[in-house]
């Protein structure tokens, strides 16, 4: 497995795909900052325009919820990103053919998912966190974190949504022949979480919870309120790899 | 002892019966010919070894033990060059060597020599570029040295020839023969002079059957028609010895071929009789390709 690791991270950092990664979660972290930063003076250069409108834009002031706002708001777009970037990952090598030698070499089939797997979770780990702490960081030296409540819970909750979502990502690579249904596959259920989630019998029993950090952060929320879509991601994240291993082992390659 | 066995193996997709009754097996190290049509299910039976497709019924045997569907404990014993093998494009062939004794679980030292050793057999050892800009040649090559690199017992080679040129033919079919001294080579392929070439053992597959199996010597004799030659000096003879005799065939414009061989003395009196000049009268040995196309029915006659 550890050759099959070295192997997919000299993919990431050949193919380009880590350097994408890493620039556009960096790009997201400084963002959130410095949108935050700048809109007071947009609402000035837009005053004018405001007013005639008959809106008053006085006395605005920026905080870091500004900033954290901007984070939950931004963070559901690096993950779209991020899954369309690893979407090909098992299927593209599928199309090429390039696993069959691999297998024929006697590599078990669950070495090689759980492989991909570990990188794409500790990819998403560094590059979810690496966004947090600059954002983090920037909040910090700008105004001060401390406004916000339950921060490290509600980015851990966030962070844990996009582990589910990579696990259904790995299922549907599983058995899936081509990045679009990979796609699919993985946009389907999380739409079909967030439908299911406006029931407001489960929303407090889904994965989909854990996308309101805002709330924790506003201390409109309590962290005990999202314990349920927490078991609840990662019951299913678990069970999407073991089935994903079930149907990869018995795979036509 | 037989390294590989295939015991009534059968295969379909959908409503193709592609693999009947398919029943060889492989003695240790010799050069093993898998001869049959494109299409005749020679890569499905070398994927269904291989564990990558799961047979209908019967039983398939590596070194002793039942090889099975997914994960399959016997590919260890096992190389396999793929008919169109890919590998990964951003990978140096070294660095592509070094992960496949990495997967087999080779030490450091080992991978080094190994992986010089055989880029080198293989003619790669000054290529230091990604693979990306390999031809397709190159890769067969490359191919190669990834299926010996765990110094398997058992070569599987899935039409490693067909898209060479003459050249890189050669040297491919060099390079088989030198692996058969620690490795069982079986490889399929339809271009029956490579396997009169380099096989010791041969078995030619046939709407999903095994229809005829052993030496190149033993199956080039089991089907002796003995078939003879006979070229005349002038067309017109061979016209009239036609049309005298006529169970001969025409071939070319003055010559003329015989199957029944018991009737060769009536033919020889006439020529004799009538002095018609000849050129020669031959017995012919059969040649594989006759007899492949023999069992395939497009016998030449």
């Amino acid at each position: 497995m550890k050759a099959f690791l070295k192997k997919e991270w000299m993919e990431w950092l050949r193919t380009g795909r880590l350097l994408v990664l890493l620039l556009v979660f960096t790009l997201f972290g400084i963002m959130n900052p410095a949108l935050a930063k700048l809109t007071p003076w947009m609402m000035e250069a837009l005053s004018e325009s405001l007013a005639e409108t008959g809106i008053a834009a006085t006395g605005i002031t920026v905080d870091a919820m500004v900033s954290w706002a901007q984070f939950y708001k931004n963070f559901p777009m690096g993950l779209v990103i991020f899954v369309l970037l690893c979407s090909g990952s098992f299927t593209g090598e599928y199309q090429r053919g390039t696993l069959i030698p691999v297998v024929a070499k006697g590599l078990s089939r669950w070495s090689i998912l759980g492989a991909k797997a570990i990188f794409l979770f500790g990819a998403w780990t560094v590059l979810y966190f690496l966004c947090f702490g600059i954002t983090y960081g920037y909040n910090g030296y700008f105004w001060d974190n401390g406004v916000a409540k339950n921060l490290f819970f509600a980015g851990a909750c966030s962070w844990v949504f996009g582990i589910w979502v990579v696990a259904a990502l790995v299922f549907f690579s599983a058995f899936a022949g081509s990045s679009a249904q990979v796609l699919l596959g993985t946009g389907g259920v999380a739409l079909g979480m967030y439908l299911l989630g406006l029931f407001p019998r489960f929303h407090s029993l889904l994965p989909a919870k854990l996308m309101e950090g805002m709330a924790l952060l506003q201390g409109a929320e309590e962290p005990s309120g999202y314990f349920g879509g927490l078991a609840a991601a990662a019951i299913m994240a678990a069970l999407c790899v073991a089935a994903g291993g079930g149907c990869f082992g018995k795979r036509k390659l | 002892m037989n390294i590989l066995t295939l015991s009534h193996v059968a295969k379909h997709f959908g409503e193709k019966q592609v693999l009947r009754d398919v029943d060889f097996s492989v003695p240790e190290h010799t050069v093993f010919g898998f001869v049959g049509q494109n299409g005749a299910g020679k890569t499905t039976a070398m994927k269904l070894v291989l564990g990558l497709l799961s047979c209908d019924s019967g039983a398939i045997e590596v070194n002793g033990m039942p090889a099975c569907y997914g994960n399959t404990p016997t590919n260890q014993f096992v190389g396999y060059l793929p008919d169109v093998p890919e590998f990964y494009p951003y990978m140096s062939p070294a660095e592509y060597l070094q992960f496949c004794g990495e997967i087999a679980g080779m030490g450091k030292k080992e991978i080094r020599e190994r992986t010089g050793e055989l880029l080198h057999l293989v003619g790669l050892e000054k290529e230091k570029g990604r693979i990306k800009g390999f031809s397709r040649g190159m890769k067969q090559r490359l191919g190669v040295a990834q299926a010996l690199f765990g110094r398997p017992k058992l070569l599987i080679c899935d039409e490693p020839t067909s898209a060479l040129d003459p050249a890189g033919r050669k040297e491919l079919l060099d390079i088989l023969v030198s692996a058969k001294e620690q490795a069982t080579v079986l490889f399929s392929t339809h271009i029956l002079s490579d396997v009169e070439h380099i096989c010791d053992q041969v078995a030619f597959l046939h709407n999903g059957e095994i229809v005829l199996q052993g030496s190149v010597e033993e199956v080039k004799e089991s089907r002796k028609t003995a078939k003879t030659a006979i070229e005349m000096e002038r067309p017109e003879d061979a016209k009239l010895l036609l049309s005298q005799f006529p169970f001969l065939k025409l071939a070319g414009h003055r010559g003329l071929s015989l199957e029944d061989t018991g009737r060769l003395w009536e033919i020889l009196h006439f020529i004799a009789e009538n002095k018609l000049p000849i050129l020669r009268a031959e017995r012919q040995e059969p040649a594989l390709e006759d007899l492949f196309l023999e069992i395939v029915g497009k016998g030449k006659g």
